[in-house]
């Protein structure tokens, strides 16, 4: 009779187990619910080879040095109507725009919309400088992007997600848990549940936006974080948002509340 | 528009070998890519550098479709004398970019100071 009883009690430990599992498992996601704990969050460039970091801390050669200087340039460019610069109101970057790219996607106070930086600087070149419209993913938009965001160089990334911003930051984190496309696959299944294992000839990231607007290699130029984000939905093959959707904005904020803590890194380099 | 940054040694005594670093900034387009919208970008690239000191030809190079994007040129010069380093490139579009540079030689010194 003892046989039995052992067997009885393994069963129940089993399946108390497997309930525990399912438990566990099936749990709805909490509004804010880390995937990766915050200590264990690493920046793109612990993905990328010897070659990328060497090209990134090369003070000469780091491809994206050229966007920077233009965007010093065009910082004290005077523009438009009003006949001013950025440096007119916004004087140095140095002091003005210290820490404003590690808040961005931010809420504009004016139109009740979720901002990135990129739209941000676009508004106030059209409302306050009165000049031509900047185009999104355009030279004088990335360069001055990457200058502005270059203030704010080694500080954490503490974006709010509460007020308004809440429903945004929950639609981001919707479509970042959702599978979707031909690849039937969600950026979590990658980014979070499989950073660092190989995906081709690369390293999958954590797909961190600290180090926005990039120099990509591959693309031979500066890139914004809704480019790249662009790049990985036609990677899992599904349908790419408008340029300068609200779905883009969304995640943005979602990756940097996800992002929280990490550095900015400018001028930065990736494949 | 292009503009190009060049790295040179701080301190260059008579006699030494020194490196010297072009960053070019230039597309690059090789005529087989697309840009954003989808239209082929026509080709455009650097097709001659050449870098002149004391009106002689130091370095030239002639880069095809191959070479990326803001390509960094990287070569070694022995110093003689002072001069202005002129560089010069042209590309498809028949774009002249020049970068001028002074170059200060020191002369060699006796008294064995350690070299830079």
């Amino acid at each position: 009779m003892l046989l039995p009883i052992t067997a009885l009690k393994r069963c129940c430990v089993f399946w108390g187990l497997a309930w525990l599992g399912m438990l566990v498992f099936a749990a709805p996601l909490h509004a804010q619910q880390r995937l990766i704990a915050l200590d264990k969050l690493q920046s793109g460039l612990a993905f990328t080879g010897p070659e990328i970091l060497d090209l990134q801390a090369d003070d000469f050669a780091n491809p994206a040095l050229p966007a920077m200087d233009k965007g010093a340039k065009l910082w004290k460019q005077v523009a438009g109507k009003s006949d001013k610069s950025c440096q007119s109101c916004h004087g140095e970057t140095s002091a003005s725009m210290k820490g404003v790219a590690t808040r961005y996607p931010a809420i504009d106070k004016a139109s009740g919309q979720l901002f990135n930086l990129e739209d941000r600087i676009r508004q106030c070149r059209q409302k306050n400088q009165k000049a031509s419209e900047w185009p999104l993913e355009s030279d004088e938009l990335l360069a001055m992007t990457l200058f502005v965001t270059s203030a704010s160089n080694g500080m954490p990334i503490k974006v709010s997600v509460e007020g308004k911003a809440q429903s945004h930051f929950e639609a981001g984190q919707k479509i970042f848990m959702t599978r979707q496309g031909q690849m039937n696959l969600a950026c979590t299944q990658c980014h979070d549940q499989r950073y660092g294992i190989k995906l081709f000839t690369d390293k999958l990231s954590q797909g961190q936006p600290n180090a926005y607007p990039a120099y990509r290699i591959e693309w031979q130029r500066l890139a914004s974080l809704e480019r790249r984000l662009r790049f990985c939905y036609t990677g899992v093959k599904a349908e790419v948002p408008a340029w300068g959707h609200k779905d883009m904005r969304d995640i943005s904020l979602y990756l940097m509340w996800r992002a929280q803590g990490l550095s900015i890194e400018v001028p930065s380099v990736r494949k | 528009m292009t503009t190009a940054r060049l790295q040179v040694p701080n301190r260059i005594i008579e006699g030494d070998v020194f490196k010297l670093r072009l960053l070019v900034q230039h597309p690059m387009d090789s005529g087989f890519l697309r840009d954003l919208e989808g239209v082929l970008v026509k080709r455009n690239v650097i097709r001659h550098l050449q870098c002149i000191l004391h009106d002689k030809e130091v370095f030239r190079v002639e880069p095809t479709t191959g070479t990326s994007a803001n390509p960094l040129f990287e070569f070694y010069l022995r110093a003689t004398r002072s001069g202005e380093l002129y560089f010069r490139w042209v590309d498809d579009k028949g774009y002249i970019g020049e970068l001028r540079h002074n170059l200060v030689v020191e002369p060699a010194n006796q008294s064995q100071a350690p070299k830079s």
